[in-house]
């Protein structure tokens, strides 16, 4: 797989293209962005992710030139951009609503970024239609923004901004305005795009099934703060924090007091039963209180006891939610802890093995959870 | 869930019956072929004649479309450079003063403007002609302006002017190439808007005109202050005909241009892929 | 230096011809009427230096705000300004809110065109819209001759030159005034809103009353402010439409500026006109802010 190949932030040597140094942005009081220090490298595709108003906006903005730093330093390719102004950065931004030019046609509003430049016509010209072919969006080159679709504007933003073949190209929720299956066609698209022209990528969503599929590597953040980097990969299975694990994704967090045993740690949540036990190589100390993350999905629903299981629960069905392909069961523990298992329904609905109020066993393995400080 | 009763009906008709009839009859009477207004003598349109051969008339009106055409044409430039400064300007010094003097004269009393205007003439020893009603219309009209073309421009997305920024244009440039464009509408009914509010104006042109300019409401007034006559009814019959024209044939592009965007865009949904 | 640029000049434009001007008529009020040219003393005298700056500060009082008191002709025309304006907004408001409540309820294909219909007027001239009204109202006008034709009255009713013109005028000019903001708050009312107190269990009319009456509240302000701010200073309709009777406060301005040549007392009568629109003012401003945040919200 090309995540496997391409990893330059493992690199020792490897230099990255933009570099966040100690940035700081307040607004009044209200700080945006909190001592943030990242780098990110020459041809990755950089998804920032967190709720609204955590500042991931503010990062991209800042690369874009429309906000100033507080505090700190950006640097792209070793260029301090502190007092460069948008108009001066080999930078390109997609905007959220496009932006496109309503008085202008297609090919006008992707020659805009070229003329500025002063380049001659035959060239404009030349590197117009290239840009009206990588989008498919030949045929509608004479029409203005309004006489095409959502997802030939959002195509036509994406052209306009890689016109200049900007070292960096920031994307603010690019996918936002458009429908969900026409935004998973698009997604791929954009990975294709990004992989022909080898552009730097950065990406800001909230949408974390669009930064998963699309990054190499994914930024969760948080108050201004980034609280994990890793590749989707990682950040699902294993993520460093209960906001992470609980951002992405859906989890069953079991709070409780951690203590080291073998090769990990077991987790003790409720008087007279037995501990938890998950392997990990998270440090929490000897002994700490902790949280212990499980994805429903690695939670088997079984009626008997299963012998060989590392981790075994008893509870009562409380909810049962059919999904279609999935079912995701609503148990509760002897203790009252909610938990939520995920089955496949491989046989019909009628003949299921569950029901309300029956009784059942949780159970996992032991590498299937990870041990969080709580 | 729309209702449309009687009662509504009754009050729409009413009240354009209201709004309407007493144009309608001053236009019936503007073919009156009777000198006494009140008494219908058959048709006639000698008044129009003689309306043309009416030289003060004429010069007036010659006078009142070249201050209108040149104070909205200020009025434009600067009220839209104040809409700017006032939706864009961010922080200056005196900004609420600045605010304060934009909104001021939409809601002073004209005799007052007027008035005001005339002394700092006077003040400063101006002689009184085309060019200070020149100056004191494009003073008032250019607040409308601002208030038309800043209601515009705070609809108005940000990120178009910062995509041009970010596709490497000067915040000059990027005024001139992207703003202004797509402004263009605002500041043109802006400029619409002057152009009537200075044809129109009788106060602040009869404070701050001098012997050698006279406009055509200054005229009307004097002339209908003694009673009604009927060659201001056939004036007044040009001059609404005029505007009722305009206005309407105005609506009729603006709605079909809207018609045509929404086929367009409706096409454009279909065509999706 | 080009955002300077762009500031300064509608800044100092506004300046020299809005706040200078001000600054002088409140200058002249505080001066004496003289036979000379300007015709009012103090005048500035920069040449004789600081005795000369002094010397013009102490000829300035407020003996043109105490003889605005004295004479009764004043405070009458202020009082009668006040209230020909208060009962023609309140007439503009009886027949502005059922023209804009019918062309709220009336079909999405016709509103365009009322709303053409209504904004048409604006754009006529004022001035010939007052006029239009001296041939109707006269004593052997349109509406005499019709009434005396349908045999309500026998005699001709006196109307031109009266308050009662005044009030026709001023109701008949300033009507889109008060229709637009008062359809555009109804116009973004939710009939769903009238369906869910019905369903409730109002009658049609109380939840008229108890729906729609609140929700155009702000619209009903804002209009009644339009109207009645410019009716306060208004010149043209008592001028052609009132009497000899006619007191308003515009008119006294014109007459005492034009006719009397008393620059001073016109000064100070547009001083305290100033001050009394302030209030007005102020309060339209407070609602359209009001509304703003509304909207933003």
């Amino acid at each position: 797989m090309a995540e496997t190949a391409f990893a330059p932030w493992n690199d020792e040597s490897a230099t990255p293209l933009i570099q966040f140094k100690n940035v700081t942005k307040r607004y009044g009081d209200f700080v945006a962005i909190d001592n943030l220090t990242q780098d990110i490298y020459a041809e990755e595709f950089f998804a920032l992710l967190g709720p609204s108003g955590c500042g991931k906006t503010t990062m991209m903005r800042m690369l874009g030139g429309f906000e100033t730093v507080t505090e700190g330093q950006i640097l792209i390719a070793g260029q301090d951009m502190n007092n460069v102004p948008p108009n001066k950065r080999a930078v390109n931004m997609m905007f959220q609503s496009y932006a496109l030019f309503p008085h202008l046609t297609i090919s006008e509003n992707i020659a805009f970024g070229l003329k500025r430049e002063g380049k001659p016509k035959p060239e404009i010209d030349a590197r117009v239609d290239e840009m009206l072919r990588l989008t498919r969006l030949e045929k509608f080159a004479k029409r203005k923004p309004h006489q095409i679709s959502g997802g030939q504007r959002q195509r036509v933003a994406l052209a306009r901004s890689l016109a200049k073949a900007p070292k960096l190209l920031l994307l603010d929720e690019p996918l936002g305005a458009l429908d969900k299956k026409l935004r998973q066609d698009t997604q791929f698209e954009l990975m294709d795009i990004q992989e022909k022209t080898g552009t730097t990528f950065v990406i800001v969503t909230h949408d974390q099934e669009e930064a998963m599929t699309v990054a190499s590597r994914v930024a969760v953040m948080d108050e201004g703060q980034i609280i994990q980097v890793a590749t989707p990969a990682d950040i699902y299975e294993r993520p460093n924090s209960v906001y992470v694990a609980d951002f992405i994704g859906d989890v069953n967090i079991i709070n409780g007091h951690a203590t080291r045993a073998g090769d990990g740690y077991d987790v003790t949540y409720a008087e007279g039963t037995a501990p938890l036990h998950a392997k990990t190589s998270n440090d929490l100390g000897n002994s700490a209180k902790c949280a212990l993350a499980i994805r429903p999905e690695k939670v088997s629903i079984t009626a008997q006891k299963p012998s060989k299981a590392a981790n075994t629960v008893k509870g009562k069905i409380i909810d049962i939610a059919y999904l279609g392909n999935l079912s995701t069961y609503h148990v509760e523990l002897a203790n009252g802890q909610m938990m939520k298992a995920q089955a496949a329904n491989t046989r019909r609905l009628e003949r299921r093995a569950f029901t309300w109020e029956d009784s059942v066993w949780l159970s996992w393995t032991d590498t299937a959870a990870i041990v969080l400080e709580a | 869930m729309r209702r449309f009763t009687w009662f509504n009906a009754t009050s729409l008709t009413l009240g354009f019956v209201f709004l309407y009839l007493p144009m309608v009859i001053l236009v019936i009477y503007s073919f009156n072929a009777s000198k006494l207004v009140t008494v219908w003598a058959g048709f006639s349109t000698k008044w129009y004649g003689t309306l043309f051969q009416n030289e003060a008339f004429l010069d007036a009106a010659w006078v009142t479309i070249k201050v209108a055409v040149v104070s909205s044409t200020f009025a434009a430039v600067l009220g839209t450079m104040a809409a700017y400064v006032l939706v864009r300007g961010g922080r200056f010094m005196g900004r609420t003063l600045f605010s304060g003097m934009i909104y001021a004269p939409l809601v002073m009393p004209e005799v007052i403007t007027g008035l005001s205007l005339l002394l700092l003439f006077i003040g400063i020893g101006f002689d009184r002609g085309m060019m200070t009603i020149i100056l004191a219309h494009t003073t008032f009209s250019m607040c409308y302006v601002s208030v038309v073309v800043s209601s515009r421009l705070v609809s108005f997305d940000r990120s178009l002017e910062e995509a041009a920024l970010d596709l490497g244009c000067s915040p000059f440039e990027a005024f001139r190439l992207v703003t202004l464009p797509v402004i263009a509408p605002a500041v043109i009914s802006g400029w619409l808007l002057a152009f009537t509010l200075s044809l129109d104006d009788l106060v602040i042109a009869s404070f701050t005109s001098g012997p050698s300019a006279t406009t055509l409401p200054i005229k009307i007034y004097s002339a209908v202050r003694l009673g009604v006559s009927p060659e201001i009814n056939a004036l007044s019959t040009m001059m609404i005909s005029i505007v009722t024209v305009g206005v309407i044939s105005a609506s009729l592009i603006s709605k079909r241009a809207a018609v045509r965007q929404q086929r367009e865009e409706r096409a454009a949904e279909r065509i999706d892929d | 230096m080009r955002r300077f640029t762009l500031i300064a000049v509608p800044y100092f434009w506004l300046l020299v011809l809005f706040l200078v001007p001000f600054i002088i008529v409140f200058k002249i009020s505080l001066s004496d009427t003289a036979l000379a040219i300007p015709p009012y003393t103090p005048t500035l005298d920069l040449n004789s230096g600081w005795e000369g700056i002094k010397g013009f500060f102490a000829d300035l009082d407020w003996e043109n705000f105490t003889f605005l008191t004295t004479d009764d002709l004043y405070w009458k025309a202020y009082l009668s300004s006040l209230q020909i304006a208060a009962i023609s907004t309140l007439f503009t408001l009886l027949i502005g809110y059922p023209i804009a409540y019918a062309m709220a309820q009336s079909a999405d294909e016709w509103r365009p065109t009322l709303m053409m219909l209504i904004i048409l007027p604006f754009w006529t001239s004022f001035l010939i819209r007052v006029y239009s009204w001296m041939g109707i109202l006269s004593n052997e006008g349109f509406l005499n001759q019709f009434l005396m034709w349908t045999g309500l009255i026998s005699e001709p009713l006196v109307i031109l030159n009266t308050n009662t013109a005044v009030y026709i005028g001023i109701v008949y000019t300033y009507l889109p005034f008060m229709i637009l903001p008062i359809y555009a708050a109804l116009e973004k009312l939710d009939a769903s809103l009238l369906e869910a107190a019905e369903d409730l269990g109002c009658s049609r009319l109380t939840a008229f009353w108890l729906v729609t009456i609140p929700l155009s509240k702000q619209g009903i302000i804002a209009g009644c402010f339009l109207v009645f701010i410019p009716a306060l200073g208004e010149f043209v309709i008592p001028s052609l439409l009132g009497g000899s009777k006619t007191l308003m406060i515009g008119k006294v301005l014109w007459e005492e500026f034009f006719s009397n040549r008393d620059w001073p007392v016109a000064s100070a009568v547009a001083v305290i006109l100033l001050l009394i629109l302030i209030i007005p003012i102020v309060l339209f401003q407070r609602n359209e802010q009001k509304q703003r945040e509304a909207e933003g919200q």
